[in-house]
């Protein structure tokens, strides 16, 4: 029987603009990714990671941003990523069926996508005001702030998906609760886990909102974190909003590792997660 | 596993009990306090925010919201511009990302090859793993030129000398404004509707589905008639969850929007928005109470995203429930 014409239109019209859309989304993320490839490789070279940031006129590299954003997101995966991994265990094993789990487990999809330019201004209200001036350990904070829920996220699903036999197998053995869950959880969730927080890094990389009022920046070599801290993202910022052209060159190479350094990141973890799965 | 598997070692292993039940309690405690901290955050963040705001709420009452002029030197602050400069620019990011979400869910789950279909989607989502700073630079350095030579010419043109909608595209063409921010903003928010789009679409019973076909609908019909009512909760929350990321997306906004405190009918004028006059004006905010009022605009931003996304994710819960999820 066939289907009449109007209908049959509507079904061609509908799939042309699905398949339509999806080449829309694809456009974009081509053009994103070959502007910044394309720009940043020109201005790519060795003194990038061999000089400091120059003042107006003059040449220079990256290099304390790079050393300074590689401290924060280390410290910050430090304080974030145990407590994270902890809360998620709560989630999924601990408090499970409690109310407690319940709320956490809400608030902290909320947190997921809270606007990071909120945590950077609570950084600043509770480290960068009470202690009087900006700091590398506040940018580092800020970043474990928005690492942490990501990483309670990844660690609740993952744990959860552990099957429960391998609960049960590991209370008849006898063993307490807390060695089930380090022992046998834990070891079977490890990949799913690191995932999470490898994802976790990849986003802190680029985070340039909470560390405007944080880490600020900082112009010269400084290795300490209890002051101004030169970043990447920051750096990007500063450096593509002003009108020298020896900045904009910068900030395109700014641009293209940091791009590099995420999408390698996303990319290699989602296929070793797939191949996990298989 | 059910509650009583669950909890069943804590009941009936005493020998258990007894040998490890120190370290099982400090494990759950500290389990718990972390738990605790991601409250602890939420509620910090809220107060911190509500205590720094404090000043600029009570100088200026309900015109710090109502108010239009941001005048720094003579210390009057009103938030109209940004708050409209916000609301504005989530809108056209919405009435592009929502329908491109739905086509792109609509082709991984029904049309594109199955072979395709992880590869396509990852590369959707990637456009979300991008960090927003690179949005930024390629909407100042790129994509606002390219509106200012060939998209905003044409809408002055074409759209400007219309009755109604005329004065939203009349303007300079200068690239700089909150159309070209609303559509970076819509490219940013297509991969977070399209991926809960997808696992939704992809949820709906395959016997509902076959059901329809069976009586005769074309793929169309069914996904009028069958998959969107059946999804239509968590389609609704997946709009929140898009429109909660673009109301408080930062870098890429403050790249584009020109900060301009001038409120203008034109989408081709540039103008301002929350999280865009924090970034610009925070460190330059020399006085109290101008400080003050950059918090309190984040305050502002901070309540109105978590009750969006609030909604958001009661929305996404009651499909799960419908599907028998617990979580």
């Amino acid at each position: 029987m066939a289907i009449p014409a109007r209908r049959r239109i509507a079904d061609i019209v509908a799939f042309t603009f699905a398949t339509a859309a999806t080449v829309f989304g694809l456009v974009w993320l081509t053009w994103i990714l070959w502007t910044t490839l394309a720009q940043g490789a020109v201005a790519l070279t060795p003194t990038l990671f061999k000089e400091m940031t120059p003042p107006p006129g003059a040449t220079g590299g990256l290099l304390n941003a790079f050393y300074g954003s590689a401290v924060m997101i280390g410290l910050g995966l430090i304080i974030g990523a145990p407590i994270g991994v902890a809360a998620g265990t709560y989630l999924a094993e601990h408090g499970r069926y409690t109310r407690l789990a319940a709320i956490v487990s809400f608030v902290n999809d909320i947190l997921l996508s809270a606007p990071s330019i909120v945590i950077g201004l609570f950084v600043y209200e509770l480290v960068v005001r009470t202690s009087g001036h900006f700091s590398g350990y506040a940018g580092a904070l800020a970043l474990a702030m928005i690492l942490l829920p990501i990483v309670v996220r990844t660690t609740e699903e993952s744990l959860r998906l552990v099957p429960d036999q391998m609960r049960e197998a590991g209370f008849a053995l006898g063993l307490p609760r807390w060695r089930v869950t380090r022992k046998i959880l834990y070891k079977a969730a490890l990949s799913a886990i690191l995932t999470g927080i490898l994802l976790g890094v990849a986003r802190i990389a680029g985070e340039t909102a909470p560390l405007l009022f944080t880490a600020l920046n900082n112009q010269f070599w400084s290795s300490s974190l209890g002051g101004p801290l030169a970043n990447v993202p920051v750096v990007i910022f500063q450096y593509a909003m002003s009108p020298y052209d020896e900045w904009h060159e910068l900030a395109w190479a700014g641009a293209f590792v940091l791009t590099v350094f995420v999408l390698v990141l996303n990319i290699t973890v989602r296929l070793l997660a797939r191949r996990g799965k298989s | 596993m059910n509650a009583t598997l669950a909890q069943t070692p804590d009941k009936t292993a005493p020998a258990v009990r007894r040998s490890g039940a120190g370290a099982d309690r400090a494990f759950q405690l500290i389990t718990a306090v972390s738990a605790w901290f991601v409250l602890l955050l939420l509620g910090g963040v809220a107060l911190s925010m509500a205590w720094g705001g404090r000043l600029a709420f009570q100088t200026f009452g309900w015109h710090f919201v109502t108010g239009k002029d941001w005048d720094v030197v003579g210390a009057k602050f009103g938030a109209f511009v940004p708050i409209y400069g916000t609301l504005a620019t989530s809108a056209i990011a919405l009435i592009i990302a929502v329908p491109v979400s739905i086509g792109i869910a609509l082709f991984l789950t029904d049309i594109a090859p199955r072979w395709s279909r992880g590869p396509i989607a990852i590369a959707i989502e990637l456009l979300a793993a991008i960090p927003s700073i690179i949005y930024g630079m390629w909407g100042l350095f790129v994509f606002a030129p390219f509106m200012a030579a060939k998209v905003e010419p044409w809408l002055n043109d074409h759209l400007g000398n219309k009755p109604i909608i005329g004065p939203l595209f009349t303007g300079p063409p200068i690239g700089i404004g909150m159309l070209t921010a609303g559509i970076v903003l819509g490219i940013m928010v297509i991969p977070f509707v399209s991926s809960v789009a997808r696992e939704v679409f992809s949820a709906v019973p395959t016997p509902l589905r076959e059901s329809a076909v069976a009586l005769g609908s074309t793929r169309w019909e069914v996904l009028k008639s069958v998959t969107l009512p059946y999804t239509r909760s968590a389609i609704i929350g997946a709009v929140f969850l898009g429109l909660g990321r673009a109301l408080g997306e930062t870098m890429a906004v403050t790249f584009v929007l020109g900060n301009a405190h001038d409120l203008s009918a034109s989408l081709l004028m540039p103008s301002n928005s929350i999280a865009a006059a924090i970034a610009n004006e925070f460190t330059e905010a020399d006085t109290e109470l101008y400080r003050s009022s950059l918090i309190a605009l984040g305050f502002l931003l901070f309540v109105v995203t978590f009750i969006v996304l609030t909604i958001a994710k009661l929305m996404l819960m009651r499909l799960n429930r419908q599907l028998g999820r617990t979580h």
